[in-house]
């Protein structure tokens, strides 16, 4: 008979009715996938009881496809068909990804979304990101007995539409309902039930296998905004055992080794790190393909001083979130870690010293995201009583259009809660117009150039009227995935036109990141830049007045000592000109104003004078 | 009468219900639908109904209401796990038929 789970009070379901719902952590280095069963989330393993599926996806020539830790043996063998960290390339176009040097893949820049050339074919990342939700979702329907409802994926909180589309994409295509894609930070926060505290400021701190992240999150009333993202998305546990093979290096006068004694020496050198979180010392032994025997005693107080750096290098982009989130460490109410990397002692101490409060460690760092998603399908799929409120989550850039001048006008500031929809009227700019081009862009910046755009549409058959009698009501609705819909509407007329957002995928990781944290320090370079231009137009005016001003007047009213003052007090101004720096040409402009003080004087008498007949205009005081 | 829980399944019970963080115990029960008549109901109990029956079993609470009680008397809740699944199993002597599934039953 079929094997049953406790529900919450009155919420047995029908026979065959079951709710399953399941959280997956779609990782750039591995993947989960857990489930709430008797009320608790738990992970759901493999066969052989692996809970964490590597994010590895082999293509093969007979079209069969391999995921997971076959797929992960067969790297260095078959590198160019084996396809790891296809998170990093999800909804990112070639030119975003900077680095491909170091990755052995073809790759197909297509319109939209780069794609990998394979012995199977050309593939998106999209389709290998769903080979690895579709061994997840059948580990599910398997362990959970019955189909799923749906799911939550977790995504970074970095992610743009483009990014979050594709994986709703991935997801549709391994044939998984998407209930909603939820922040990883909030996920973990989650799952340590930090959304059951009233409010607070936590830091979610993830160091994974290949990346770090970390996260300010702001909990109100249900609603965690995301107020400050930073990271390093070339540091992780990978760096440490890294160190500890330069050390095994070092230590054994080894030099160059081939591919199989590096691959081997660096699993041993994970494994000693490993231990090290257990032990105050461990063994590392190897044979090399040569013949050496490698024996070496690794202490944990030589680790942590080896990487010492690398912990270090974790906080740098702590203090930068801090700072972008306008906060200080006494201001943290939690600090939740996730990731692998996070057992390290001299990484929970160095978090524990840097936020002066002992973070929170007691969920397995690898399952928190997997676990808090699964509680959040749960309550999606209704497996929990009304009174339960519903997390909301936030949109992480604003969304707005763009006007007359090329300036954003924001119509979601970011951090509005999701669902959302609003509105606003704008109207025709010239007489007869009877079109309007409506161009979607993201971005905390006002210049448009310095947004992202997200699509662009017209509005036509707007009734020929005189400019600004037009009334045009722009709408953006944002589903509960953060996912746009824009629609136009002439209010007089009814004519409409609507978009949903087909990303294109234009901007990388970092750029997006930049974006979020640096909308303070733009504004501060914004100003700067305006004064500059303003300063700039103020000198070459003032130039081109006293250029003709000496020519036409320069030999009769200054000798020649004057005219000369005046040059070079010109060529000081052009000087600073040169410079970028507004201060400097706002001095210049001073100095030269200073120096043709009594040239204009004169100038002005001159030209009083003539006006009234030869009078001085010391003459007319008291007139 | 009696009904009474495997010690499998009174340690899930008791982890569930701790992890929980609420509940008295466990509410057994049937209703009539599904595909054979009859469907168990297996809930957190949080509050006990001034009508209901109690039976303790290996530390655990089980809370049945009097109508549901004939058609469970006698029954041995197990926990048990089939290949990647687990889960409670009703061992039910007053079970005649039940569908192939096992989730509905008639008595």
């Amino acid at each position: 008979m079929a094997l049953l789970q406790i529900s919450e009070p009155g919420l047995s379901a029908a026979p065959h009715q079951h709710r399953l719902a399941v959280g997956i952590d779609l990782g750039t280095t591995n993947s989960l996938v857990a489930t709430v069963r008797n009320g608790i989330s738990v992970v759901l393993n493999d066969a052989e009881g692996r809970a964490l599926l590597p994010s590895v996806v082999r293509y093969l020539a007979d079209g069969n496809v391999q995921v997971g830790e076959s797929a992960q043996a067969m790297q260095s063998e078959d590198p160019i068909n084996t396809i790891i960290s296809a998170k990093r390339f999800m909804g990112r176009g070639l030119s975003d990804i900077r680095d491909t040097l170091g990755v052995p893949y073809r790759f197909v820049d297509a319109p939209g979304m780069l794609q990998l050339r394979t012995v199977a074919g050309v593939k998106s990342p999209v389709e290998v990101s769903a080979e690895i939700l579709k061994v997840l979702r059948a580990r599910a329907e398997e362990a959970l007995a019955g189909e799923l409802v749906g799911a939550v994926i977790t995504v970074p909180a970095y992610f743009d539409d483009a990014q979050r589309q594709a994986t709703k994409d991935a997801a549709r295509l391994a044939g998984l309902n998407v209930l909603r894609l939820l922040n990883e930070p909030t996920a973990a926060a989650i799952a340590y039930g930090l959304d059951n505290a009233s409010e607070g400021v936590y830091a979610v701190y993830d160091l994974g296998g290949g990346t770090f992240d970390i996260s300010i999150l702001k909990l109100s009333r249900g609603v965690f905004e995301v107020l400050a993202t930073n990271g390093n998305s070339a540091l992780g546990g990978d760096d440490f055992d890294q160190r500890i093979y330069c050390w095994l290096l070092e230590k054994n006068n080894l030099s160059a080794l081939n591919a199989q004694d590096t691959r081997l020496l660096l699993t041993r050198a994970r494994a000693s790190k490993e231990d090290l979180t257990k032990h105050a010392e461990t063994s590392l032994t190897a044979l090399l393909s040569g013949g050496e025997t490698i024996n070496s005693m690794l202490t944990r107080q030589d680790f942590h001083v080896m990487s010492q750096n690398l912990v270090a290098n974790t906080l740098q982009p702590v203090r930068r979130a801090l700072r972008d989130a306008g906060l200080k460490v006494e201001d943290i109410k939690g600090v939740v870690m996730v990731g692998g990397s996070t057992r390290m002692p001299q990484v929970q101490r160095a978090v524990a010293e840097f936020f002066r409060q002992t973070p929170l460690t007691n969920l397995d760092p690898d399952k928190v995201v997997a676990l808090g998603a699964a509680i959040q399908a749960n309550v999606l799929a209704g497996n929990r009583s009304a009174d339960d409120w519903l997390l909301l989550d936030v949109i992480p850039l604003s969304l707005g259009i763009e006007t007359m001048g090329g300036l954003t006008e924001k119509i979601i500031p970011r951090n509005s809660t999701i669902p959302t929809a609003r509105a606003q009227e704008f109207t025709t700019y010239k007489d007869g117009q009877t079109a309007m081009s409506i161009h979607v862009v993201q971005g905390e910046r006002e210049l448009v150039s310095d947004c992202r755009s997200l699509a662009k549409f017209d509005l036509r058959g707007i009734p020929p009227m005189v400019a600004g009698a037009a009334r045009i009501r722009i709408t953006f609705q944002v589903d509960a995935d953060g996912l746009l819909n824009v629609s136009a509407l002439e209010t007089g007329s009814g004519v409409e036109a609507h978009i949903t957002v087909k990303p294109s995928y234009g901007l990388s990781d970092t750029e997006i990141t930049r974006m979020l944290q640096d909308s303070n320090q733009h504004a501060q370079d914004d100003m700067l830049a305006r004064a500059l231009r303003e300063q700039q137009v103020d000198a070459e005016q003032l130039i081109e007045a006293v250029e003709n001003a000496l020519v036409q007047d320069g030999a009769e009213l200054l000798n020649q000592a004057g005219q000369t003052r005046i040059r070079a007090s010109m060529d000081g101004l052009r000087a600073a000109l040169q410079t970028a720096d507004h201060q400097a040409i706002k001095r210049a402009i001073a100095a030269l104003n200073d120096t043709t003080v009594t040239f204009a004087q004169a100038r002005m008498d001159k030209s009083v004078s003539h006006a009234l007949g030869g009078r001085k205009i010391t003459d007319l005081e008291g007139v | 009468m009696a009904i009474t829980l495997t010690d499998s399944a009174a340690k899930h019970v008791q982890n569930f219900l701790s992890k929980r963080g609420k509940g008295v115990g466990l509410r057994l029960g049937v209703r009539t639908s599904g595909c054979s008549g009859m469907a168990y109901k297996l809930e957190f109990a949080d509050e006990t109904g001034v009508d209901d029956l109690h039976f303790v079993s290996g530390g655990v609470t089980v809370l049945v209401d009097p109508k549901s009680l004939p058609y469970l008397d006698g029954m041995e809740l197990d926990y048990t796990r089939e290949g990647l699944n687990e889960g409670f199993k009703f061992n039910n002597p007053n079970v005649k038929d039940e569908c192939g599934c096992g989730e509905s039953f008639k008595v």
